[in-house]
């Protein structure tokens, strides 16, 4: 699949401030988010900046952009649906959180939050399942797909969270640890994700694509248009195998692994430094993800290539 | 909207049956497809670039060919690829606007171009690559199955078929209600053993293809081989000259 | 609101206007429907009540708007300012265009008409063309039927009284076996098709001999991938396998062939291999009880073997004995031939045995009485229900002649031409062996027309064009020795002959809808070369070309005075029963074209302006006693030219009440009565006629009255052709009629009475052994040759095409798919990429015939893939032989002159990995002629409510 840069940014920055207010949310109904109201305040406005912006850019990928409204209207059937109503249903607690904070309703702005946490949960499930439930793409229809997508916006979360906290004086341990956490799970996970897509069986072979393997070995010997086409430009992509097994060691270590590692370092180093620590953590976890979404659509086969490669 | 219609007793099933051992891979669907839809319910089709480097259009349907099996043993299949209308069809139900939709009254799966966004969603979803993207426009096309054509009273009724059906000149492409066990469609299926694509998907696509014949596979003899001597020929040459023939 | 269904407007309408005519996407002659709203065209479709294609429309067809609206079209007309093939221009109006032209062959026909060459290309107005050239006094007309289809018109003509091709055809509904040799799919394209789709319905069996096993080899049931040039031999085969297994229809041979025959056995003799005729001239046959009396002798009971001695002492054999003879010989038998077909001797005798069993034990029986032509009744027709069917891979080989011949020497011995089931004739067809006088234009005078027809049909020697000395009248040496049988002339050495000066030089060169500085030469660099050549004062060889397309084409620049022609929308034509109209086994057909939509440019007609040249230089029959035109265009030259009394260009609607069909007075209100019949008529024989048309009295009789042919005698096949002898024997030192030396021997060969084989001329003329692989193209059946380039639709299904190559020697070369790879002949070398495949024969290479194209032409930009990775295998095609002692001549057929596109040998060797990614050689790029509008980047084409 032809990585979409504008998906690839939207998930990870949505991901990331779903990811933050997830922890908000959580870490501040059990009363560990120190700090002041103005705190809060900035936890959330870089939350939704982040979504929004991420939102924006999805838009970017729409043919008629002018009309993404309707797209809210398919929640019964279609998880791209479902996520634009979480995605917006999301804005109200968050928005009423910063409200209650500012109005002083600390008690009523941590319940919001609560709320705005799982909006934030179930918004990034659904992105997930968008990809999820695409049949013809096998790389998609992963059952490890909807719990990376998960785990690594709340490790990009979790990562933001510990260095605002650790920039703003607070102590950032519990998310700091939630980053170490969440980034070994991440890890974890993708490298078992990975090892299964090598190893997964194809969904279909040209021979079954066409009925024709019952004839013998299938290929293909004429292409309907001797020229690309839309299709075969968005399903067509795809990376050499050694360019994304070096990308995929860089995700590994350089996104996840070291990130991973320098929140577990901020843990036993205070101060100023560990607030470094962290930033640049939450940097290489962020760029991280970009190369991580990158490769989720760069290393996506669809079915529909059979026809034109037989492969 | 973009979930699928519930399924009724005898419920309408309109669609193509495509003949593998007699299409020729002539275009003429292609190409007839796309003169009808370019002006049709979905126009325009466009074309990119179309007199220079990187031509490509918007087309409903595209003929694929395919080599099955090695050698003079094997067989060259032309393949017609279009919207299979699939009884499952995810294009429509991931689609988050409605503007994907499967009638109920006929099965056929339109897009409803005011409503698209342009998500290409649909698109990810057809394991059978049978969407077709307007980028000038922004919006999602496909076979419409000429629905402006089979109901179209300004049309004489035994041409009331999907262009492609009615232009193709080895009659490979049939079109006909395919839930009915009855119908022309449905039987020529039966006796043809039809099958439907990528089954493993659980798409149900509605659209069937018919396998090619068994052919001969020719004989693995040896390339030269003895040759009758000329007494064999000298007898059969005076058997002959016995013959007499009346007019 | 999201969820509700959107309103559908299940009954659009399809325009304000429908109107019928003729298409022109290929040579098919489809009746089409074409749907038009505010003069744009909305839909083209088949129409249903059309004998062609009965409402189908192939790829071609179905994407003529992109060919109507296509920006490659000319606009007006050119004259050349710069030098030829420079591409400068500037745009004239039709009075001066016409002035120049007047002025160049006005000149020319005062001096020495010969010196127009006017050669029209893939005309479909032949019988317009040919009758200006003859009125115009030069005999140097031909269309392109010289490089195309000549060796099976001159075959099936001079052998059965029809031919394959378009003249004939399978009887569809009921044939049970059909076997197929090299069919193109640019003629009677949909015809084929629908019946191929029938048959295959009904489970008959097909079997396609084919070296690529593409199109309709695709649906065949069994494939032969034969190596190409070999179809003859393979043939022959079958012909030992019957006699061998004696299953063959004798009665058949008696009554329809000249089987039983007698040829005269006097070697050396000047009689020797010609028929013994009584004192009137007739052929004789032995009658087992009364000797040697006329072979047309109505209760005749002939012997088909054995010496006899005629009343007057010389000795005669039958026909049957010759070919039997001949063919029973080892050299034919299967296991001799396997190795040079690719074919294992066990196949071609199955195959053989196969086909036997189909004709003489699955036989039709039609209870359908008919009357023969010597009265007799006959309760039932008798079918042999297996057809042939053969085009191109037969034609375009120097053996094509005699490969065409021993095909119908198969279905002769099978008894299966025009019986239930086989193969039968298409209107106007049978026709007598052959069907008319001899060629016009031994002679010709200044200002003075050539009576006859300039493209016709020799008997002997005395027929050719040649001069005392045996030296060709012809600039393209057609009917010459070189060509006896040159019958559709050669235009593929019309521009080679004239810049050789051999047999002399020309002064114009007139052109139509020829791409001769392209795909249509056989080496389109020498065409180009000498289009550009000039003599020592500075004049260019050819002096004036005047060339007529509608489109930019690589041909344009090179031409002094460019006639932009309509499209096929935009325009009358006449698809003429003097030509090659729409006849089927049913009955007789013509058809024409309308004009159906305005053109938009400043462009007229190519016919309705010769009709116009035609009375400007005052040509008699396009001139009125006082000098102003006959003809106000050329709908009017259709409905009103009279070839002989009561005989025009169209067959139907005739006499002033439009009720005579064939012969009649011209009608006035006749294109309106076409118009009103869909733009075509058609004439149903009834059910006693429809087989046996040789020998059917009744079909013979009607088909007289309609002037289709010109007794009702019987026309007896020819296995040994006469004419042929008549050739040989000349050769063979007899008569005062005798080839020159250097051909003497060539002519004796291959002027052979019976069908032979031989290696391809190329291949025997030079050391084949570094160029293992044979190379021949094939037509995809969405392109009608360059014709579908310019088609924003039909380039992007074929934009460039690779060379296909057995997957197993690819392989063992180390050749994966787009490789590139130089690809070698005797002639040079190109530059593609290759694709593997399964369906070839491992000893051929092959690829998609006109899709390479030059940068630039046909309005498409230089990057376009035509031009950088499409290629024509015509660049390593010679259009000579290799050089014999002292002169050169054609690569083409020695008894008809048709060019030998397929007998190409290459090697094919792969790239350096340095080498540039871009089809070699790559020309120049070409520039259009001013004031061409800019191709647009991005089409949105469509007409009705989103217009």
């Amino acid at each position: 699949m032809k990585p979409a840069g504008s998906i690839v940014f939207f998930t990870v920055a949505s991901g990331a401030g779903y990811g933050l207010l997830f922890w908000l949310g959580l870490l501040g109904a059990g009363g560990l988010i120190g700090g002041d109201g103005l705190f809060v305040l900035t936890v959330i406005g870089l939350a939704l900046v982040l979504i929004t912006a991420g939102l924006c850019s999805s838009l970017l990928h729409l043919g008629n952009a002018s009309r993404a409204w309707r797209a809210l209207s398919q929640w019964r059937s279609s998880w791209l649906s479902r996520e634009g109503v979480a995605a917006i249903l999301t804005y109200i607690p968050a928005i009423g959180s910063a409200l209650c904070v500012l109005t002083g309703a600390y008690g009523w702005a941590v319940l919001l939050a609560l709320v705005a946490a799982l909006c934030s949960l179930a918004t990034v499930y659904c992105t997930s399942m968008i990809y999820a439930s695409l049949k013809p793409i096998k790389e998609w229809a992963h059952p490890l797909v909807p719990a990376g997508y998960v785990i690594l916006s709340l490790f990009s979360g979790a990562a933001l969270l510990a260095t605002l906290m650790a920039l703003a004086g607070e102590d950032p341990s519990v998310p700091a640890l939630q980053a170490l956490v969440f980034g070994g799970l991440g890890a974890g996970l993708k490298w078992q994700y990975w090892r299964s897509i090598d190893t997964a069986r194809p969904l279909a072979t040209l021979g079954t694509a066409t009925g024709l393997g019952r004839i013998g070995t299938t290929r293909p010997l004429d292409p309907p248009h001797t020229q690309s086409n839309y299709i075969m430009r968005e399903m067509g992509f795809r990376v050499a195998r050694k360019h994304a097994l070096s990308l995929r060691r860089i995700t590994l270590w350089a996104g996840l692994a070291l990130p991973a590692l320098l929140a577990a370092l901020s843990l036993v180093i205070a101060g100023p430094l560990a607030a470094l620590l962290l930033l640049v953590a939450t940097l290489l976890a962020l760029a991280g993800l970009l190369l991580e979404r990158w490769l989720m659509f760069a290393e996506a086969t669809h079915t529909v290539t059979l026809f034109y490669r037989g492969t | 909207m973009t979930c699928l219609p519930e399924l009724v007793p005898g419920q309408k099933k309109l669609g193509l049956v495509i003949d593998l051992d007699t299409c020729v891979g002539c275009q003429s669907c292609a190409t007839n497809c796309k003169e009808w839809n370019t002006s049709g319910m979905s126009a325009p089709l466009p074309d990119f670039n179309a007199y220079s480097a990187g031509a490509e259009g918007v087309w409903f349907n595209r003929v694929h060919s395919y080599e099955a099996g090695e050698g003079a043993a094997g067989k060259t299949v032309h393949f017609p690829r279009s919207c299979l209308h699939c009884e499952n069809a995810a294009c429509v139900t991931v689609c988050p606007t409605g503007a994907s939709y499967k009638r109920a009254e006929d099965g056929i799966v339109l897009v409803d171009a005011d409503k698209c966004i342009g998500c290409q969603l649909c698109a990810w979803a057809c394991a059978y690559g049978a969407r077709e993207f307007d980028e000038d426009e922004g919006v999602m096309k496909k076979c419409t199955l000429c629905v402006d054509r089979i109901y179209n009273e300004n049309i004489p009724e035994a041409q009331r078929q999907p262009a492609c059906v009615n232009s193709c000149p080895t009659g490979a492409r049939h079109f006909g209600d395919l839930g009915d066990p009855d119908s022309k469609v449905s039987q020529l299926v039966a006796a043809r053993g039809g099958f439907e694509l990528m089954p493993e998907m659980d798409y149900k696509p509605v659209n069937r293809y018919l396998p090619p014949r068994a052919h001969v596979v020719p004989e693995q003899g040896k390339p030269v081989e003895d040759a009758p001597t000329p007494m064999d020929i000298k007898s059969s040459l005076l058997r002959f000259m016995d013959k007499v023939l009346t007019r | 609101m999201p969820g509700a269904e959107p309103h559908i407007d299940y009954s659009p309408s399809l325009g304000d206007t429908v109107k019928t005519t003729t298409c022109y996407m290929c040579a098919c002659r489809c009746g089409i429907k074409v749907h038009l709203k505010d003069g744009r065209v909305r839909y083209i479709e088949g129409n249903p009540d059309h004998p062609v294609n009965k409402g189908v429309l192939c790829g071609k067809g179905s994407a003529g708007i992109m060919t109507q609206y296509a920006p490659a079209r000319l606009r007006a007309p050119l004259l050349r300012v710069g030098e030829r093939g420079a591409g400068e221009f500037k745009e004239i109006s039709w009075a001066e265009a016409l002035d120049i032209a007047t002025g160049w062959l006005s000149k020319v026909r005062a001096e020495d008409p010969r010196k127009l060459a006017f050669f029209t290309g893939r005309d479909q107005s032949q019988s317009l063309t040919g009758f200006w050239a003859a009125q115009f006094g030069t005999p140097n007309f031909a269309a392109h039927g010289g490089f195309c289809s000549v060796n099976m018109a001159a075959g099936g003509l001079y052998t059965i009284g029809g031919s394959f091709w378009e003249f004939g055809e399978p009887d569809w509904e009921l044939c049970k076996y059909l076997l197929m040799f090299g069919v193109a799919e640019d003629h009677d394209s949909n015809p084929i098709k629908i019946g191929i789709g029938k048959m295959k319905a009904r489970g008959a069996k097909f079997v396609s001999v084919n070296p690529v096993r593409t199109g309709y080899s695709a649906v065949a049931d069994e494939w032969v991938g034969i190596r190409p040039g070999t179809d003859g031999l393979f043939a022959l085969a079958l012909v030992h396998e019957l006699l061998r297994t004696e299953q063959v229809d004798t009665a058949f041979l008696a009554r329809y062939t000249n089987a039983p025959w007698l040829v005269v056995r006097n070697p050396g003799g000047a009689d020797d291999g010609l028929f013994a005729r009584d004192a009137d001239g007739k052929p004789l046959a032995w009658d087992r009880s009364r000797g040697a009396i006329p072979a047309a002798t109505a209760d005749l009971s002939a012997v088909l073997a054995g010496d006899y001695t005629l009343p007057d002492g010389r000795t005669a054999v039958p026909v049957f004995q010759l070919l039997a003879e001949r063919y029973m010989a080892p050299d034919y038998a299967p296991e001799a031939v396997a190795a040079t077909c690719g074919i294992p001797a066990v196949r071609i005798k199955r195959i053989a045995a196969e086909i036997a069993d189909v004709a003489f034990n699955q036989a039709i029986t039609l209870n359908q009485p008919w009357t023969d032509v010597y009265g007799r009744r006959h309760e039932t027709m008798v079918g042999r229900p297996v057809a042939f069917h053969a085009m191109r891979g037969i034609s375009a080989h120097s053996n094509g002649f005699h490969s065409c011949r021993a095909l119908h020497l198969v279905q002769m011995l099978l008894g299966a031409v025009d019986t239930p089931g086989s193969w039968r004739y298409k209107s106007p067809f049978p026709r007598p062996i052959p069907p008319g006088p001899p060629p016009a234009g031994k002679t010709s005078a200044p200002n003075t027309p050539i009576p006859g027809n300039l493209l016709a049909f020799p008997q002997g020697p005395d027929d050719l064009l040649v001069n005392e000395d045996g030296s060709p009248i012809r600039i393209d040496k057609a009917f010459s020795w070189e060509a006896p049988l040159g019958l559709h002339g050669m235009m593929h050495t019309v521009i080679a002959n004239a810049g050789a000066e051999d047999p002399y030089s020309i002064d114009t060169l007139f052109m139509f809808m020829a791409n001769m500085a392209w795909n249509s030469a056989m080496n389109p660099g020498e065409v180009i070369r000498i289009l550009t050549e000039k003599k020592a004062n500075g004049e260019y060889r050819i002096p004036h070309v005047i060339y007529s397309d509608a489109y930019f084409s690589e041909t344009v620049p090179y031409a002094d005075l460019i006639l932009p022609d309509t499209t096929y929308l935009e325009r009358w034509d006449a698809i003429s029963i003097l030509d090659r109209p729409i006849g089927s086994a049913h009955g007789p057909g013509d058809s024409i074209r309308q004009p159906v939509i305005e053109p938009d440019r400043d462009v007229r007609a190519f016919q309705t302006v010769l009709i116009d040249l035609g009375a400007r230089l005052g040509l008699p029959a396009f001139t009125k006693p006082d000098g102003t035109p006959r003809f106000r265009d050329y709908a009017d030259y259709i409905a009103n030219h009279e070839r002989t009394p009561g005989v025009g260009p169209l067959a139907g609607f005739r006499g002033p009440e439009g009720d005579k069909k064939g012969v009649g007075e011209p009608n006035p209100n006749q294109l309106q009565r076409y118009i009103e019949n869909g733009c075509f008529w058609q004439h149903k024989i009834p059910h006693d006629q429809s087989y046996f048309k040789h020998a059917n009295a009744a079909y013979l009789k009607d088909s007289k009255a309609m002037g289709l042919i010109p007794n009702e005698n019987q026309i007896v096949m020819q296995i040994w052709s006469e004419p042929l002898q008549k050739f040989r024997l000349a050769a063979q030192g007899h008569g005062p009629k005798q080839p020159p030396e250097h051909l003497r021997a060539r002519v004796a060969k291959y002027c052979d009475p019976l069908p032979i084989w031989y290696t391809p001329l190329e291949q025997q003329m030079h050391d084949t052994t570094g160029f293992p692989l044979s190379a021949i193209t094939q037509r995809p059946m969405h392109m009608y040759h360059s014709w579908g380039s310019m088609n924003a639709w039909l380039r992007q299904i074929t934009g460039s095409n690779k060379l296909y190559l057995a997957r197993e020697r690819g392989l063992a070369q180390g050749l994966v798919d787009d490789d590139w790879v130089w690809v070698s002949s005797r002639n040079g070398r190109l530059k593609c990429q290759v694709k593997l495949m399964e369906g070839v024969n491992p000893d051929t290479v092959w690829t998609w015939n006109a899709i390479g194209k030059r940068a630039g032409a046909w309005m498409l930009t230089p990057d376009s893939p035509e031009a950088t990775k499409g290629f024509l295998l015509n660049h390593v095609i010679s259009e000579w032989l290799p050089a014999q002692e002292g002169f050169r001549s054609a690569n083409a057929d020695p008894v008809t002159g048709q060019a030998a596109w397929y007998d190409l040998r290459v090697d094919v060797q792969k790239c350096a990995a340095d080498e540039v990614p871009l089809t070699a050689p790559h020309w120049d790029t070409l520039t259009p002629p001013p004031d061409m509008p800019p191709a647009p980047d991005m089409l949105r084409y469509t007409v009705g409510e989103k217009a």
